[in-house]
C-alpha cells in the first residue's frame, strides 16, 4: 500500500487460503483495528476538535466547542518562523542523510563483501543506546570547552569566541545523524535487490561508472531514495529533542511550540492548532512529492 | 614503452572510484558511531564537575555504582515494565491482523492498510499531542501515568509489529501447510506445528523492535506520563542540571545487551540454517 511497507510477492498467497471463511479474518484483525481506532484514529479528532475550542477557555474552567477556525490563522500569524524553520531543518537533513548514507549504502550493498552483516550491523547499533543519550553526547562533543570547538578555533576555521552548539548548523548535524540509519536502510534494501548482470550489461555498453550509475543502478534504487527520504523527513519535522538540547531558543521549531504550548502554556486551543497544521502540512508535502518522485503503487 | 601519463591518469581515475565509495561510507559510519564511542569513554569518566566535556580522569565508580544517583534505576526498572508488556501487547495484536491481512478474505482491505500506514508516518509530537487531547477532554488528566504510556506505546508499536510479521508471512509458501494437511495434519495442528515455528522468527524480531521503540520513546511519553518517570523522562529532566555519568553506564549496558541478542540471534538463525 505504500514505499514503506511494500514488501515484493503481494499478491503470492495460494487461492485456496484466500477464499477461507471470512469470519475468522474479521476476528483476528478485531482487537487490533480496535486499538488503533481508539487511541489513534479518535484522539486525532479529539485534537482538530480541541483546535477549534474557544481560545479565551482555560484547562480549569474547561474550554466551549465555538468552531474556532481563526485559531488557525492565529497560529500561523504567531508561529510562522517556527513552522518554516521546522521544515528547512528537516529538509537540510533529510538531503544531507541522502548525500552520506547513499554512499554508505551502496559500500554495504556492493563493496562490503564478507563484512556486509558486520556492517549492517553498526548501521542499526545507534538504535542500542537511547536516543537521548546519543544526542547528549553530541552535545558534549561540539560543546564550548570541548575538544572539537578548541580545534577549530586553534585552526582558525572558528571565531575565538565562535560556538558551534546553540546554531543552526548543531541542529542539523544533530537531526542528520539521528535519523541516518532510517535513510541507509531502505536505501540498502533497493540496492541490494538489483541485478548486477543489468551493470555489468551497460559497461559492455561501453558506459563509464559514473554513467551505469546514473543511467541504471539510480533509477532502479528511487523506491529506496523514496521511502529513506520520508522515514527522514517526517520524524524530523516534529522533532524537538535536537533543537531543545543542541541548539537555543532562537532554533526553536513548530516540535518546541507545540511541546511548550501544551505543557508549559496549558493553551489547548493554540497548541492544538499548531499540531494539525504541522498534520497537514507533512500530508501535503510528502503526497506533492511521491507524485513528483512518480513511484507508483502507492496507498 | 612504459606507461604513457594518461594510462597513469585513467588508472588512478580507477582506483579513486572503486574506493572513494568504500572511503565515504566508513566516514560515514564513523559518524554513526563517534557518540557510542564516547558514551563508552564517558562511562569511565571520573566527572567532578556536573557538566562532563571532557575526560578528567580514568575510574570504575561509575559501573560500580550505577544505581548511585537517586531515581535513576527506578526509571530503569519502570522502562523495561512497560517496554516488555507494551511488547506482548503489541506483539498479540500485531500477529494476529497480519495473519489476517496475509491469510484471509474480507472487506475493507485498503481502509485498514491506511489504518495501520498512518501511525508509522505520523510525527510522534502530533501522535502524543493527540492522546493528550482525548485523555484531557475524557477527565482524565489527572490520572495519567503507567496505564496512558502503555496505552499510547502498544499503540505506536503495533504498525511496525504488523509491517514486520506481514513481510516474514507473505515471503512463506503456504505449500507447507498444505502438505501437512495432506498428511492428515488438521489446521490447528498445522497452524502450530508447521505455520508458527517458520513465522517465529518474523515475530521475535517485531518483538524485540518493539521493545526498543517503547524503551527508547520520548516524545509520545511525555505527554502523557503524568508522574511516572521512564529512563528517557530520567535522562531529559537530569540535562537541565548537567546528567550524572552512570547514565552513560546505562546506555553503554543497553547497548552491549543488544548487540549480543542481535548477534546471537544471528548465529543461532545460522546454525539452524535459516
Amino acid at each position: 500500500m505504500s514505499v514503506l511497507t511494500r514488501t515484493p510477492g503481494e499478491p503470492g498467497v495460494a487461492p485456496a487460503q484466500r477464499r477461507r471463511p471470512s469470519r475468522v479474518g474479521y476476528l483476528l484483525l478485531l482487537p487490533g483495528i480496535a486499538w488503533l481506532l481508539l487511541f489513534f484514529a479518535v484522539p486525532t479528532v479529539q485534537l482538530v476538535a480541541t483546535s477549534l475550542y474557544d481560545p479565551n477557555g482555560s484547562l480549569d474552567t474547561g474550554y466551549a466547542m465555538t468552531w474556532s477556525f481563526p485559531n488557525y490563522l492565529d497560529a500561523l500569524a504567531t508561529y510562522r518562523e517556527q513552522f518554516l524553520r521546522g521544515l528547512v531543518y528537516a529538509g537540510s537533513a533529510t538531503v544531507l542523510a541522502l548525500l552520506l548514507g547513499y554512499p554508505l549504502a551502496y559500500a554495504i550493498a556492493f563493496k562490503a563483501g564478507r563484512f556486509k552483516n558486520l556492517m549492517l550491523v553498526l548501521v542499526i547499533a545507534p538504535f542500542f543506546t537511547s536516543f537521548l543519550v546519543r544526542t547528549l553526547a553530541w552535545k558534549s562533543i561540539l560543546a564550548d570547552n570541548g575538544f572539537v570547538v578548541q580545534s577549530l578555533q586553534a585552526v582558525g576555521l572558528l571565531a575565538d569566541d565562535g560556538r558551534l552548539l546553540a546554531t543552526s548548523f548543531a541542529v542539523v548535524a544533530g537531526l542528520t545523524y539521528n535519523f541516518l540509519p532510517f535513510m541507509v536502510l531502505p536505501l540498502y534494501a533497493s540496492l541490494e535487490k538489483i541485478d548486477l548482470r543489468l551493470i555489468e550489461a551497460g559497461s559492455d555498453l561501453y558506459a563509464g561508472s559514473l554513467t551505469s550509475w546514473a543511467r541504471i543502478t539510480l533509477p532502479l534504487s528511487m523506491p529506496g531514495v523514496v521511502a529513506g527520504t520520508l522515514l527522514t523527513f517526517i520524524p524530523a519535522a516534529g522533532d524537538y529533542i535536537n533543537t531543545q538540547l543542541l541548539g537555543s531558543p532562537s532554533q526553536f521549531t513548530i516540535g518546541n511550540v507545540i511541546n511548550n504550548t501544551f505543557l508549559v502554556q496549558l493553551d489547548f486551543p493554540m497548541a492544538a492548532a499548531c499540531s494539525v497544521i504541522l498534520m497537514a502540512a507533512i500530508v501535503v508535502l510528502v503526497l506533492l512529492y511521491v507524485r513528483r518522485a512518480n513511484t507508483e503503487d502507492l496507498v | 614503452m612504459g606507461l604513457g601519463p594518461g594510462t597513469v591518469l585513467t588508472r588512478g581515475g580507477r582506483w579513486i572510484g572503486e574506493h572513494l565509495v568504500l572511503f565515504l561510507g566508513l566516514v560515514t559510519m564513523l559518524y554513526l558511531l563517534l557518540p557510542i564511542g564516547f558514551v563508552l569513554l564517558m562511562s569511565f569518566n571520573d566527572q567532578l564537575g556536573r557538566q562532563a566535556y571532557e575526560f578528567q580522569g580514568f575510574t570504575l565508580d561509575n559501573w560500580l555504582s550505577p544505581c548511585g544517583p537517586a531515581g535513576l534505576c527506578a526509571s530503569v526498572v519502570k522502562s523495561v515494565q512497560i517496554g516488555l508488556l507494551a511488547t506482548l501487547g503489541a506483539t498479540v495484536l500485531g500477529t494476529l491482523m497480519a495473519f489476517a491481512l496475509v491469510r484471509h478474505r474480507f472487506r475493507g482491505r485498503s481502509t485498514t492498510n491506511v489504518l495501520i500506514f498512518l501511525p508509522m508516518a505520523t510525527p510522534e509530537v502530533v501522535m502524543g499531542s493527540s492522546l493528550l487531547a482525548l485523555f484531557t477532554a475524557g477527565g482524565l488528566a489527572g490520572q495519567l501515568g503507567f496505564w496512558s504510556i502503555l496505552v499510547a506505546h502498544i499503540m505506536f508499536c503495533l504498525s511496525f509489529v504488523v509491517v514486520t510479521v506481514k513481510a516474514r508471512l507473505q515471503g512463506m509458501e503456504s505449500s507447507l501447510e498444505q502438505a501437512a494437511m495432506d498428511l492428515y495434519a488438521n489446521e490447528w495442528q498445522a497452524f502450530w506445528r508447521v505455520t508458527f515455528p517458520l513465522v517465529f522468527p518474523g515475530i521475535l524480531a517485531a518483538a524485540l523492535l518493539s521493545f526498543s521503540l517503547s524503551f527508547d520513546d520520548f516524545i509520545i511519553t511525555n505527554f502523557n506520563h503524568g508522574n511516572t518517570i521512564t529512563f528517557p523522562m530520567y535522562v531529559w529532566g537530569s540535562a537541565q542540571r548537567g546528567i550524572p555519568p552512570q547514565v552513560n553506564v546505562i546506555g553503554t549496558l543497553m547497548f552491549a545487551v543488544a548487540l549480543v541478542l542481535v548477534l546471537g540471534g544471528g548465529m543461532f538463525r545460522r546454525r539452524r540454517g535459516h
